[in-house]
């Protein structure tokens, strides 16, 4: 058993009378696959936004590899190992797919400021770049402005981009969210290949998916955690059962 | 893994906005230049506002065509830079590059404290910030006479010979030269800039500051930078306006002047640095031209070629190039793009 490398505690946001997370608690280990599940307007993503720090708590600790950050910029969250992708495409739609994860990689290499001499850097993104996307099965793609992209390679995309950054912990929200379910196999496939060692959180309402690819689901309902457990247990949960029974799924 | 050659990037995508620009176009514009200062004898001081709108414009380019940073303060920068080197150059040395290096520095400062100040803003908000900070700098001119000459100008300027060798003349060929071989080497610092990995960040804060700070970027920093580099080019653009006129007026400080420059840059065309280039020169020469047959006439010219631009050329005035350019290498038959 290794120490948790995400901690949340207490986690507490309100968007004036709504409470949107009420006192989450949470712990992800390196290789943990947790699945977040719960009805549209739950808190998943603003829960996503705390922890990356695009939305601030009211109340509550989040320790990355022991240390808070809940003060901390969000581009330091990053640079600490805390990547994510976004449940609405958020690319460089006009630069070219390449480039979209060259510019992240250049972040992550500290490349990112260098305004002269800088040729061979910029090079070995661009390389690192391609070489990620023909890992993902898309170097074809390369070049292609993003905003010519299908939409589901633009999902890929999001993933690509986050995994340039190599982080430790990774909040994917929905990757397969608008992905014709004809489709949806290549986002599977892609979340099947990622590194077994990084500790991944998964928001997704496409239950196929999360039942597969999740070893700990949590259930959210309002900002609170309803419950959590082994995907059996969840599944076969009356409670979970009555929150989604009802509940439009698109 | 990383070094399969079929892994490997191919060497510059068409993406880089011209950065297959072969050697001949590069040298197109400054090759015009020169025979311009051979041939064009009388027109030398004409040129020189030229190639220093050229300089305005690309320092616009940076902050507003590259970073999406919409400002209408522009010409709080220029103006404070010609202000700064007429100054300079009447109460401490009338070197000019010494002077130009002063104006350079303390624009840039300018750039610097108020991009800290405005930059965590956006849209309209910012827009008013640059356009009250505008305001303000011209009201100082206005009223500290005993600094700037108030309306009358800025007077009494005198510019020691460049080098210690070459006169500024009447005829203007010093001058000429001097702001051509200034924008030469802020056109080396812009195109490596906006192609660097510094510069592919600004692009990509414009086009998503969420998606930028998602991968790490110190999105406000990077603006500061982005909006400090432009603001020592615009002071340089104010400098050389001082040093080859002699005198700084109040107009440097309008909002005028912060018009003219973003007409300049579309019509030539964002995002492209020799757009700046074709929008400055033509407006330039279109408004010397045709005042002389009416005085009102070149408004509204250019205001028709602005409506034209907008309208039907997306890209601007250098995408015509860009067809010029693809249609020639057609015909050649060598099939170069970029
Ligand atoms: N910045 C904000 N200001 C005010 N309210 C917000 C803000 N962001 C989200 N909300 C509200 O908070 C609630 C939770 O939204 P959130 O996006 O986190 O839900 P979600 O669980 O991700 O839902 P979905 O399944 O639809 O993606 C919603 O009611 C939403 O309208
Ligand atoms: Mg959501």
């Amino acid at each position: 058993m290794s120490d948790p490398i995400l901690s949340v505690r207490g986690l507490s946001k309100n968007f004036g009378a709504l409470a949107v997370a009420q006192s989450i608690d949470l712990d992800l280990k390196p290789g943990d696959r947790v699945g977040l599940i719960g009805p549209n307007g739950a808190g998943k993503t603003t829960f996503v936004n705390l922890l990356t720090g695009v939305v601030k708590p009211d109340e509550g600790q989040i320790l990355l590899k022991g240390q808070p950050i809940q003060s901390i910029r969000p581009e330091l969250r990053v640079r600490r190992g805390l990547a994510r992708t976004h449940q609405i495409n958020t690319l460089l739609v006009e630069s070219s797919a390449r480039d979209n994860i060259a510019v992240a990689i250049a972040e992550r290499s500290g490349y990112a400021w260098r305004m002269l001499n800088y040729k061979k850097q910029w090079r070995e993104c661009l390389d690192e770049a391609q070489s990620m996307l023909a890992d993902m099965g898309i170097a074809a793609i390369g070049d292609t402005e993003v905003r010519h992209l299908p939409y589901g390679e633009q999902r890929l995309l999001e993933i690509a981009i986050a995994m340039a950054l190599k982080p430790q912990v990774l909040l994917l929200d929905e990757p397969g969210a608008g992905v014709p379910s004809t489709e949806a196999h290549v986002i599977h496939d892609a979340l099947d290949r990622l590194p077994a060692e990084i500790a991944i959180l998964l928001i997704e309402h496409d239950m196929d998916l999360v039942f597969k690819f999740a070893k700990e689901i949590v259930v959210l309902v309002q900002g609170a955690v309803l419950t959590q457990g082994h995907p059996d247990e969840i599944a076969a949960d009356p409670e979970v059962r009555a929150v989604y029974l009802g509940r439009s799924r698109d | 893994m990383m070094n399969d050659p079929k892994n490997t990037a191919p060497a510059a995508g068409p993406q880089m906005l011209g950065g297959k620009f072969s050697l001949t176009w590069h040298l197109l514009p400054w090759v015009l230049a020169i025979i311009f200062y051979f041939t064009a004898e009388g027109y030398l001081s004409l040129g020189t506002q030229a190639i220093i709108w050229v300089l305005f414009t690309m320092s616009l380019d940076l902050a507003l065509g590259y970073a999406g940073i919409v400002t209408l303060g522009h010409a709080a920068l220029f103006g404070f830079g010609a202000y700064c080197a007429g100054i300079f150059s009447i109460h401490v040395t009338g070197d000019p590059l010494t002077g130009l290096l002063v104006a350079t520095v303390l624009t840039a400062a300018l750039g610097f404290v108020t991009g800290i100040l405005i930059l965590h803003t956006t849209g309209v908000t910012f827009l008013m910030l640059t356009l009250a900070i505008l305001s303000m700098l011209f009201e100082f001119a206005n009223s500290a006479k005993w600094l700037t000459g108030g309306d009358d100008g800025l007077q009494g300027m005198s510019i020691d010979p460049l080098l210690g060798v070459f006169e500024f003349d009447f005829f203007g060929h010093t001058a000429y030269l001097y702001s051509l071989a200034i924008l030469f080497i802020w056109f080396v610092i812009a195109w490596q800039i906006v192609h660097s990995p510094f510069g592919k960040s600004v692009d990509g804060i414009r086009q998503s500051p969420k998606r930028m700070r998602a991968i790490g970027t110190p999105v406000w920093w990077r603006l500061v930078a982005i909006y400090t580099i432009s603001s020592a080019m615009a002071g340089s653009a104010g400098g050389l306006l001082a040093h080859s006129t002699q005198f700084v007026g109040l107009s440097a400080l309008s909002l005028f002047t912060s018009g003219i420059v973003a007409v300049m840059l579309i019509l030539g065309g964002t995002k492209r640095i020799y757009g700046a280039f074709i929008g400055a020169v033509i407006y330039v020469f279109v408004q010397d031209y045709t005042a002389k047959l009416n005085p009102h006439l070149w408004e509204f010219i250019i205001g028709g070629l602005l409506i034209a631009v907008v309208l039907f050329l997306e890209g601007g005035l250098i995408s015509l190039v860009d067809k010029a350019r693809d249609g020639l290498a057609r015909l050649v038959g060598k099939g170069e793009r970029s």
